[in-house]
Parts: structure tokens; sequence; C-alpha cells
């Protein structure tokens, strides 16, 4: 007889684990089944944490938690390919609890502990075990194919969890293709420093972090991305993220930007003395609201990166909506299992959680901005440009008077960008930041 | 010298993959389709892949596929122009491991 259970699990990320830790709190049997060697090898993040679904979840998880740094700076930078113009916000408020709920932390450590949350309430926690396909039965999911011996296993639902290669979703006629211009390929390095050194280069009091984000052409002249340093508590977090169809189109070699991003003047002096200590990958679904398709099938619920949720603005929050989203649908397959009807129609309740909480408000307030970073594409070249040759003729000791120079400024800046243009732009910009 | 003075270190790709802990499985979880792989002409994976596992070969007229340098981020399945590589799971524990993520 092939095992049973109330509900499977397909992977231990932020969004599988929150789900199975709900699951099993309330009672119900749940299995959670994760590829990797544990819960965390395969994944990675800038990152920030954002930790108020976690602190729902449970409430004394700073003082277990492999958290790094709480985040009490950020940094935004605007480069062109020599110069910077940086605001460094530093926030006192953040250096005390709840540290303003945001955190760095690093995925290989943090989701095996989270996963072993989830296992102390109660869930089973399979690793090194991959799930090929979802058993249907008449259109239904009845359970999962997993890898292994004795790997058919029956449930009532079944939530996948398994992150942005969604293969199980498509599989299941759940999710469409995955489509080139909805996905940023992240790439990213560990470089280690002495913990004094960091605080000392970032300004940091001890214990606190900042996030450094890097815009304008800080992959290159007109190419669409970003850079980021994030400060761990020995280590920090460097990488670049850029649209799969931009990469594509301008044929584009990741590890080649990293190199190149890590050069610019405005990061390679973060980085002095450092040493690599790891080299990684991985997609971010950045299509926002306009890209989210099904997330219900007859006994299938999508939860996290596979239903497509980041926040693409500024904000590139991610494990926050996948938490989230996973317990919704673990709270949905829990009240349906009070009417035993767990068809598409009896697990619409996930949608109305969705929609009601800051998962699905937030993907639509920001669902302009991937179509603003792929149309203003000045945004990554006219204007960081214009912005910074204004700035260094200002700055520039001279003879001229300032009155000629101010001339000489709006000259450049018409000739870099039309007004029109201009105007309608910052109109477009606003959504990223509203 | 102070160790912090000094520019951070730079390292091939190559020296990049042997920081990464891989659990290599004896066969590919990626396979390309050579009939394709000829015809296509943007051929993406050869360039998209951050660990360079798609190399052409100009006298066999095919992509030779290094599946143990990969870090599994899915980016050449998404851009493949043809829509023929096959992208599976490596077999449960084995591909990239992480030590940091
Ligand atoms: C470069 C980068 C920077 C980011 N920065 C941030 C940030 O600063 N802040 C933030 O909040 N978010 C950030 N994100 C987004 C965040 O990482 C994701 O939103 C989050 O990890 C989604 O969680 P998840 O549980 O849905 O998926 P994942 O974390 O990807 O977990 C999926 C799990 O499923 C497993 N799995 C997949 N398929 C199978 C299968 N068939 N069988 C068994 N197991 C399977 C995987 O091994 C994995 O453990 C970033 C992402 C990237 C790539
Ligand atoms: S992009 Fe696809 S079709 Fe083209 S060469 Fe690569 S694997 Fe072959
Ligand atoms: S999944 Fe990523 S690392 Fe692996 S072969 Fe494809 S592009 Fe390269």
């Amino acid at each position: 007889m092939a095992e049973r259970y109330d509900c499977i699990v397909v992977g231990a990320g932020p969004a599988g684990a929150a789900a199975a830790l709900t699951l099993a709190k309330a009672g119900l049997s749940v299995i959670v089944f994760e590829r990797g060697e544990y819960p965390g090898a395969k994944n990675l993040f800038g990152g920030i944490l954002y930790t108020t679904v976690l602190a729902g979840l449970i409430p004394g998880f700073c003082d277990e938690a492999p958290l790094e740094r709480h985040v009490s700076k950020r940094r935004y930078s605007f480069v062109t390919g020599d110069s910077e113009a940086a605001v460094d916000l530093s926030f006192d408020a953040f250096n005390k609890p709840p540290f303003n709920n945001s955190y760095t932390a690093l995925r290989a450590r943090f989701d095996r502990w989270f996963a072993s949350k989830a296992e102390e309430a109660g869930a089973i926690v399979v690793a090194e075990a991959v799930v090929d396909e979802l058993i249907m039965e008449n259109g239904v999911a009845k359970g999962a194919r997993v890898r292994m011996e004795g790997g058919t296993v029956y449930a009532d639902a079944v939530i996948l969890a398994e992150g942005a290669n969604s293969l199980l979703a498509e599989k299941a006629g759940i999710r469409p293709r995955i489509n080139a211009a909805d996905y940023s390929l992240g790439v990213k390095e560990i470089i280690s420093l002495p913990e004094g050194v960091i605080e000392d280069r970032f300004g940091l009091e001890a214990g606190a972090g900042t996030a450094c984000e890097f815009f304008g052409e800080a992959l290159g002249p007109g190419v669409e991305g970003g850079g980021f340093i994030y400060t761990n508590i020995d280590t920090l977090s460097v990488g670049i993220a850029c649209p799969v169809s931009v990469l594509k189109e301008k044929m584009l070699k990741p590890n080649e930007m990293l190199d190149a991003f890590k050069l610019h003047p405005a990061v390679r002096k973060f980085l002095r003395g450092g040493r690599i200590e790891e080299y990684a990958a991985h997609l971010i679904p950045e299509g926002g609201y306009n890209a989210i398709g099904r997330l219900v099938g007859n006994g299938v619920l999508l939860a996290g990166d596979c239903a497509g949720f980041v926040n693409p603005s500024l904000y590139k929050e991610g494990t926050n909506l996948a938490m989230a989203s996973g317990v919704m649908a673990a709270e949905t397959v829990i009240e349906a299992r009070a009417t035993g009807d767990f068809s598409e129609a009896g697990l619409q309740g996930y949608l109305k959680r969705l929609n009601d909480s800051f998962v699905m408000q937030d993907l639509k307030r920001y669902r302009d901005v991937p179509a603003t970073l792929h149309s203003s594409t000045g945004l990554f070249k006219e204007y960081p440009e214009a912005v910074m040759e204004l700035l260094e003729r200002h700055f520039t000791v001279s003879g001229e008077s300032k009155a000629a120079m101010h001339k000489e400024l709006r000259r450049i800046l018409r000739g870099k960008v039309s007004l029109w243009r201009l105007a309608a732009d910052a109109l477009h910009l606003r959504n990223l930041i509203k | 010298m102070d160790e912090t003075l000094k520019p951070l270190e730079t390292k091939t790709l190559a020296e990049k993959l042997y920081l990464v802990r891989f659990k290599v499985d004896s066969t590919s979880h990626l396979a390309v389709d050579d009939k394709a792989c000829q015809e296509c002409t943007a051929r993406s994976c050869l360039f998209i892949c951050p660990t360079e596992v798609y190399r052409w070969d100009e006298a066999a007229s095919r992509v030779i596929v290094s599946y143990e340098g990969c870090l599994e981020c899915g980016a050449c399945r998404v851009a493949c122009d043809a829509n023929v590589l096959v992208w599976n799971n490596p077999a449960g524990g084995f591909g990239v491991c992480y030590r940091y993520g």
C-alpha cells in the first residue's frame, strides 16, 4: 500500500516550510519533499529576509534563527561608467527591536533552520527527494511520484512550492512555459572580510547591516538591471540581476558582467581585501502581477516563486511573500478538509486570502514596474550620464562663472534626452517607489 | 601589507567553480537536440549560462554539455531559442550544494 498524507508539499524553501509548519500545527499529516541534500542546499537570494510573516509563525525567531545582521542602513547608488551619486540612509530606530523586520541572511543556513521548525511541529521533511510528477486521476492531483524506492505518495492536496524554475507546475498544465521577459537571472558571490572591517567600511554599529543597491549603468550602458552588496556578519553578498530577455538580446555573459560590476570604482572600494568563498546563480520571477497565472488546480495550490510572488519594485521582496502564500495555501487546505472539497472550485478560498493580503495588494500596486523598466531604457543610460555630467560640471573647480556653467548644464541635459521623454518617464518612474 | 588594503582577488570561472560544492551524478540532467542546435542561429545557451556549461564543437557541429558545473539556475531552459533543451532535476541530493546560498 502506498503511503497517504493529508497534504504533500513540494520544496522546503520559505514557501514550503511555512506551509508545512502551518499544516502540522493544525494537526494535519504533512510530508515535504526537498530535492537538495538539505533544505537550502539549492537556494540563494540577495538578500534581505523580511520577517513580518516569520514573526507570526515563530515569535522567538530572533533568538534562534541563523540571521546575519539587522538592516538599519540603506544605500542607493546611481552609477555611470566611472562615477557615482549615492544616498546613504541611516535609521537608528532600526537598531532596536523589531529591527524594522529586516535581516540579512544566508539561505543554505536559514532554510535548513526554518524547515527544522516545521519538523518540530510534526511535519515530515524528506531531503534528497525529487518529485518528478504529480499523480493525476481524471484531471485531479491525487499525490506525487518521488524519485526513490516506494516513491508513490498520495494526499488530499499538493502544495507546489518548487521555486522559480517551475517544472512541475508546467508539467501539470497549471503554468504556461516560462517566459524570458518575466525572469531575471541573479548571479552572486560570497566574499569574506573580517567582521570589524565590514562594520568600519560600511559605517555600521556592531551587529547592524546595510543594503547597497546599484542602479543606472551598473551593468553597463543601456543594460536593464542592477547590482547589490548586502553585509552579512563576516561576509558580503555581492551580485547582479538582469532580465533573461536582455541577456539574450545583447548576448551577455553573466559571469563577466559580475566581474565587471565588482571592478566598478563605486563597488570595488567595498570589496578590497576580500576573498571569494562561493559563486551562485538563480532565477527571480520578476514579471509581477501581470505575469501571474492560475494559482490553483484540482487538488493543487501554487505558493511562493513558482506562483510568481516577487515584488519587482525597489523592495525586491520575495521571501516574505513566499511565507505568506505558503501559510494561506495551508489554511485553504485546512478549510477544504472540513468540506471535503479539494477541487479547483473548493480551493478558491486561497485566491480570496491572497487578494485580501499584502501579497496581491503589493503586487497590484507595482504592476506597471516591469513594463516601465523594460521600456524606459533611458534609466540605464541617458539619465545616469546626464545627471553625472551635470554634477561633475557643477563641482569641478575651474575659473568658469556659475552662470555660464548652468547654461552649459541645461545644454547637456537637453542633448541627452528630450524634455517630453523626460516628463513621460518621470511619470512612469513614480511607479517604482509610490 | 594589511590584507584588507589589497584589491579583491580575481578568479577565473574555473577557479570560482572550484569553490562550489557539487555532488556529481553519473548521468546528465540536461540534454540538447543536435538537429535543432545546428539550425539554431542565436545559440543563447552558449553565452547565457553563468558557468559556461554549453560549448559549440565546430568539428562535430554540435553543442557539448558539461553538466557537472551546472548551478541549476534554469536560465538556459528559459533562454533556449528552439525550446528543445531538456532540463531535469538532478537525482535527489546530487548537483550543486551551496554552503552559504
Ligand atoms: C539573486 C536573488 C536575490 C534576491 N533577493 C531577495 C531579497 O533580498 N529579499 C527577498 O525577500 N527575496 C529575494 N529574492 C527572492 C527570494 O529568494 C524568493 O522569492 C524566495 O526564495 C521564494 O521562496 P520559495 O520557497 O517560493 O522558493 P525557493 O526558495 O526557490 O524554494 C524552492 C524549493 O523547492 C525545491 N524543489 C524544487 N523542485 C523540486 C522537486 N521537483 N522536488 C523536490 N524539491 C524541489 C528546491 O530545491 C527549493 O529548496 C531574491 C532572489 C534571487 C535569485
Ligand atoms: S539555444 Fe537551444 S536550440 Fe539553440 S543551440 Fe542552445 S540548446 Fe540548441
Ligand atoms: S541551469 Fe544555469 S548553470 Fe545550469 S546549465 Fe543552465 S544556465 Fe548553466
